[in-house]
């Protein structure tokens, strides 16, 4: 019997309960409506659990390992993840005009998934490396940090994964203190240099922010997915057509509509109050992670859960937003609901860095 | 920016950093911390916000608008699949066809109790358990819950049965699908390949071919042969159907359609009748067999024995008749003219004169006592030849009418490996011949930097890198590293009955676009022509006149209607390494290959081939009298078969 609560005890010990409580109650709204989205199909969620059981031992892991462990894989990981860009960019696979991914014999993998988790964390280890002393050229030297991989990212081409790269590496150079005068001046040369850069996308990069200014012109390509899942989020009003009885979910309307798309499945099912309800179990998440960073013992631990919290609201937003039609359509998925067991393996790695974090952070005070 | 740099350190300065030199001061850097989180956290809330006011908009107010949008989303877009273009041999025969028929289909995410269903369909139609178990392996392997064939098929009273029965299956549907089938069964399955259903691998495939609204509707891809090096011709346009459907998602009337566009036909060199006597004059034997004409390079026969039913793959394979035909020790799946790369044997011995001839490294007249053997000299191994005591005095007549290995050695010892290599390079050994179907392997011409490759790496010693003498006289009669596949000897004997005018060896002859009319001729031209003089080549084509007539193989064309030139060869595939030979020793599997290489008729070739017999002995015993039953069919016809030929086994052939 006590064999048993040491065992409890020694399972429980670095899991955060109401990180963990908010995150499995998003996970049991996206199994309810994944069980929808792909027709009832219990072997969907059950590929869906099956990947969860995965992430959710990968969460524990590295909520087991003390921060200052996990800013020693920072430098190898990230140098890990250059190379295989490089590579990619040498002798990568080409998958629908892009160079994304990277054969390796039986499976490929797509390093631009492994920079989303090096990038943030060799930033953490540089800034935590240097405290106390950070000054302009720190900065300097985290913007070519963060540059390097992101060209490389947006050379693929992959516009949306290297906004979303750039997007973690500056929250962490947010947090570490980037001069506030900086980031108005980028984003006042940002909007300088857009005519620039709309010179520099490529023909259906263009053609996807052109549809989602205006949906109707392309109405069988990208703008019909927006003009389809605002029908279906729009005609599920207040309280929704209810659990499976979406019409427009079920009628093949809506494409990706267990993995991308799945929140307007959500919607027309659930209606605004559904909506409400998740866009709370987020703002819980994002609150309990932001107290973990506030509390962190070591600039890196506040900088890592930090940041994995700001990139979870980023995941969050893009991809509701551009379901519901105000964003351009990127392939980002609703995190802990789309299906996907990249997807989920990566947040989970997430929230056991909170965790990591929040278990540690008295071990190191003392 | 400049200034916004130095502004900003200023700014840092101010908040202790001063090049390190100031106290830190955790206490403040931790307000500040928490500050940029306060900051970011009212980001989020508006974040959110804004995203609660739009839903507001889209589910309150524009509510109606939308409700009425989805009343009137109705209209689906159907693919309409196209009729697969149809293979024909060279006189039109039907090779493969695709037709219409039904198929019971169940769609496994709507059936709640997958087993009981099929019990139950089993009693309305016939379902076997090749059936049931091709359908669990689609289930397994399809990812996107599609509707999956249970039977294919059917016959127009099962599918009455199943009509009348139909409301007690939710999930399971007759479909009218169109089905490939393949007349001939074995016969030619290696070129022609098959179709199979579209995996994960093919789909991305398309993606690349930027073809994935073509293959909307579509379930089955070329996979193998013909059927995959033709697929973007053979495939056709899909079609587009809109229907307006209920609530349910039936269809309920076609608002508008395009017609599909079916594939391009196809029009073979092969001539499937010479292909089946090809093919019956191995009898159970292994090997492989190259036809072509040596005047366009179009492949007449092209035989891989033992075959496949590729009817078995359009379906899916089941899994018993999978693991027979992958796990058989006789290879049935393996393409050996295409893939298997064996030593040529004396066959390599033409070639290898022609070479001495052009770089004036022999004249035709020169001749050698044979004492049958060659040492290097200040060596003692004996090369031997095959003949005790030797051929006499040999030249470069006899020394192919008769194979004499001496002459060989004697050349080989003169000769640089890598001239060797280069010109035996442009009769398209070591690459490829570039035959329009896919997987064709190089084999093995050696050369001193082949070698430095094929031995890279450090398991190896640069002794073993190194390129011996002794490489070079077994690379002489074709032994050793050399390697060749059956298409490359039938193209360099095609080449040399051409009076050296090469052509890529093709097996579509023609491809017709069904609506236009419009015929496309493929690879008509030559692709080069060898540097050799004319006279040369007449030398080599004398000599090789001589072995059917005086040599080797005279025994086998003895009384052929024709005149043809030829070479044996015998290839060993296991070196007894010194032990005493002792036959019932030896795996069958371990006896040398035979070859013969031959065209026909010897001064206007209109066809040139390579045999094959895997462990088949001699040249001369098993492959000559294959290559003899096909000129005879193929030059004199149905009537002028002449007198039986020579059976395979006769005990004075064993020269080769």
């Amino acid at each position: 019997m006590e064999l048993v609560a040491r065992i409890w005890e020694f399972v429980v010990r670095p899991v955060d309960r109401f990180l963990f409580g908010i995150t499995m109650a998003i996970v049991a709204v996206g199994l309810v409506t994944l069980f929808s989205a792909a027709d009832q199909s219990a072997a969907r969620v059950g590929n869906q659990l099956a990947s969860l059981a995965v992430a959710l031992v990968a969460m524990w892991v590295v909520a087991n390992v003390p921060p200052p462990a996990l800013a020693r894989t920072a430098v190898p990981l990230y140098v890990l993840g250059l190379v295989l860009l490089l590579a990619v960019a040498m002798f990568g696979v080409v998958v629908n005009g892009s160079r994304r991914w990277l054969s390796l014999g039986v499976t490929r993998i797509q390093p631009s998934e492994l920079m989303k988790v090096a990038l943030p964390l060799m930033l953490a280890w540089y800034f935590q490396k240097f405290e106390g002393r950070i000054g302009w050229k720190d900065f300097v030297v985290a913007a070519v940090l963060i540059a390097v991989p992101a060209i490389l990212v947006k050379r693929q081409p992959d516009l949306g994964t290297a906004s979303l790269l750039m997007a973690s590496g500056f929250f962490v150079l947010y947090l570490a203190g980037l001069s506030w005068r900086i980031i108005v001046g980028l984003a006042a040369g940002a909007g300088a240099l857009a005519p620039v850069f709309w010179g520099l996308l490529h023909d259906y990069q263009r053609r996807r922010i052109l549809t989602f200014i205006d949906p109707t012109q392309d109405p069988l390509g990208a703008g019909y997915h927006i003009t389809q899942a605002s029908i279906a989020i729009g005609s599920g009003g207040v309280v929704g057509k209810g659990w499976l009885n979406g019409t427009q979910t079920h009628l093949d309307f809506l494409p990706e509509r267990h993995t991308d798309f799945i929140f307007a499945v959500y919607g027309e099912e659930f209606g605004l109050i559904g909506n409400v309800v998740l866009i709370l179990l987020y703002l819980m998440l994002i609150v309990r992670g932001m107290m973990i960073a506030a509390n962190a013992s070591t600039l890196f631990g506040r900088l890592m859960a930090g940041s994995v919290t700001l990139m979870l609201f980023t995941y969050a937003f893009v991809n509701m937003g551009m379901v519901s039609g105000v964003l351009p359509v990127v392939g980002v998925p609703l995190p802990f609901v789309s299906y996907g067991g990249t997807a989920m393996l990566s947040l989970f790695i997430g929230i056991g860095i909170l965790m990591s974090v929040q278990a540690h952070r008295k071990l190191v005070h003392s | 920016m400049r200034s916004l740099f130095r502004r900003s350190r200023r700014r840092d300065r101010s908040l202790g950093g001063l090049d390190g030199h100031v106290v830190r001061n955790p206490e403040r850097e931790l307000f500040l911390f928490k500050r940029r989180l306060m900051v970011a956290g009212l980001l989020v809330v508006a974040g959110f916000g804004g995203l609660v006011a739009r839903f507001v908009y889209l589910q309150v107010v524009r509510h109606g608008h939308y409700e009425t949008l989805a009343e009137s989303n109705r209209i689906a877009v159907v693919p309409i699949p196209p009729n697969r273009g149809v293979i024909t041999d060279r006189n039109g025969v039907v090779l493969a066809q695709s037709h219409s028929a039904y198929t019971l289909e169940i769609q496994p995410s709507r059936v709640t109790d997958l087993d009981a269903t099929i019990d139950a369909l089993a009693t309305l139609v016939e379902v076997s358990p090749r059936d049931r178990s091709r359908f669990r392996k689609l289930m397994a392997e399809s990812k996107n819950f599609e509707s999956l064939p249970l039977r294919t098929r059917l016959t127009d009273e099962e599918v009455a049965r199943f009509a009348v029965n139909r409301y007690r299956f939710p999930g399971v549907e007759i479909k009218a699908r169109l089905f490939r089938h393949y007349p001939f069964g074995e016969a030619g399955s290696h070129f022609l390949g098959h179709i199979g259903r579209i995996n994960d691998r093919d789909l991305e495939k398309i993606a690349e071919w930027e073809a994935t609204a073509n293959y909307k509707g579509s379930d089955y891809i070329g996979k193998l042969g013909i059927e995959l090096s033709y697929e973007r011709e053979l495939h056709g346009t899909t079609g587009v159907e809109e229907v307006e459907v209920d609530a349910g998602g039936r269809a309920v009337r076609t608002l508008s359609r395009t017609p599909p566009v079916a594939g391009n036909n196809l029009r073979l060199s092969i001539d499937i009748r010479l292909q089946q006597a090809a093919e019956a004059a191995f009898g159970e034997r292994r090997g492989a067999l190259v036809a072509m004409d040596p005047r366009t390079g179009e492949v007449l026969a092209f035989v891989s024995k033992p075959g496949f039913d590729p009817n078995l793959f359009v379906d899916g394979i089941d899994p018993a008749s999978w693991k027979e035909l992958n796990e058989s020790p006789d290879k049935p799946l393996l393409n050996r003219p295409l893939r298997g790369a064996y030593p040529p044997g004396s066959t390599i011995k033409p070639f290898l004169a022609l070479g001495a001839l052009a770089n004036g490294r022999r004249t035709a007249t020169q001749s050698f006592a044979d004492p049958g053997y060659f040492q290097i000299p200040g060596h003692s191994h004996r090369f031997r030849d095959d003949k005790p005591g030797g051929h006499g005095v040999v030249d470069m007549y006899k020394s192919i009418v008769v194979s004499c290995d001496t002459y060989y050695y004697l050349l080989a010892n003169e000769s640089d490996i890598d001239d060797t290599h280069a010109f035996m390079s442009t009769l398209g050994f070591g690459g490829l011949t570039g035959i329009d179907i896919e997987g064709e392997q190089p084999g093995v011409l050696p050369s001193r930097e082949w070698k430095r490759r094929r031995f890279a790496g450090k398991n190896y010693r640069d002794d073993h890198r190194k390129w011996y003498l002794g490489d070079s006289i077994s690379a002489g009669i074709g032994q050793g590293y050399t390697a060749f596949t059956p298409v490359q000897l039938a193209h360099a004997i095609a080449i040399v009955a051409n009076d050296g005018v090469a052509f890529r060896p093709h097996i579509v002859k023609q491809v017709e676009n069904v609506r236009t009319g419009e015929v496309r001729h493929v690879a008509a031209e030559s692709t080069h022509t060898l540097g050799v003089k004319k006279e040369h080549i007449a030398v080599i084509r004398e000599a090789l006149a001589g072995v059917p007539k005086e040599g080797t193989s005279a025994r086998v064309f003895r009384g052929a209607g024709y005149v043809s030139a030829g070479k044996t060869g015998t290839a060993q595939v296991f070196s007894l390494k010194g032990a005493t030979y002792d036959a019932s020793k030896i795996d069958e599997r371990l006896r040398d290959h035979a070859w013969y290489m031959a065209y026909a008729p010897a001064d206007a070739p209109r066809i040139a081939l390579a045999v094959l017999v895997e462990n088949g002995g001699f040249g001369a015993q098993a492959a000559a009298p294959i290559a003899r039953q096909v000129f005879d069919f193929y030059l004199l016809g149905d009537q002028g078969r002449g007198p039986a030929p020579v059976s395979p086994g006769d005990p004075d052939d064993q020269s080769d």
